[in-house]
């Protein structure tokens, strides 16, 4: 799966390196691989409308961006719930799927199940091609 | 990319583009326009930013990944728990 992540916090660059150096390297061998960017003064999470001014943090946004720099999904968690990654990579094979093939994919869609094309000839017929059970 | 100079205050840009100028006059008479915002199928918001990566300090630019998928991540802080 194809795909660039880039992790960003109100922290500045030395403090990243302190904390790869420190801790995440002993989580991740060799460290995590991505950029750890700096987002000090909270104007970019601003631009994003995830910088929450009170607490001078970003939160937990997540952005996926497609090849054209356009967001297709996006996620925004408060501090104390983490990340479902799982759930991110299958938005992403979807969404590379259906660039890849104009293939929409129906709810809980994984890869390898069914795909719906678009079109009259589906109206009112979906309940032809998907079943509610394949939601989950 | 471009590697950052050894220094104590190297601020990158941050957002490029699309903030709203200052109002002017007649402008301050009327409703707030809205900020500008995300919403799925519209642009990211350009940015720049410094960042840590394999031992070095660089600065890292949104826009130079186009042509590839990218997943931004914010979250609120370095040696937080969750």
């Amino acid at each position: 799966m194809d795909a660039e992540v880039l992790s960003m916090s109100v922290d500045s660059h030395f403090v990243h390196k302190i904390w790869q150096e420190e801790e995440l390297s002993k989580m991740v061998d060799g460290g995590v691989p991505y950029p750890m960017l700096s987002d000090q003064g909270g104007r970019i999470g601003s631009a994003y409308g995830v910088y929450e001014d009170g607490a001078g943090v970003d939160v937990r946004g997540r952005f996926l961006i497609d090849p054209d720099g356009i967001i297709q999904a996006m996620e925004v968690l408060t501090p104390t719930v983490g990340r479902n990654a799982a759930e991110l990579i299958r938005q992403l094979q979807a969404y590379q799927h259906n660039r890849a093939t104009g293939e929409v994919t129906p709810s809980g869609w994984q890869p390898g199940r069914k795909t719906l094309t678009p079109g009259p000839d589906l109206a009112g017929k979906v309940w032809k091609e998907w079943k509610p059970e394949e939601a989950f | 990319m471009a590697e950052l100079k050894p220094g104590c205050v190297t601020p990158a840009k941050g957002p490029i583009g699309g903030s709203d100028p200052a109002p002017t006059a007649t402008e301050t008479n009327k409703e707030a326009k809205p900020r500008m915002g995300v919403m799925v199928g519209k642009p990211a918001p350009d940015f720049e930013a410094n960042g840590y990566q394999d031992g070095t300090f660089q600065t890292f630019k949104l826009s130079d990944y186009r042509g590839k998928w990218v997943v931004l991540c914010f979250y609120p802080g370095d040696f937080t728990f969750v």
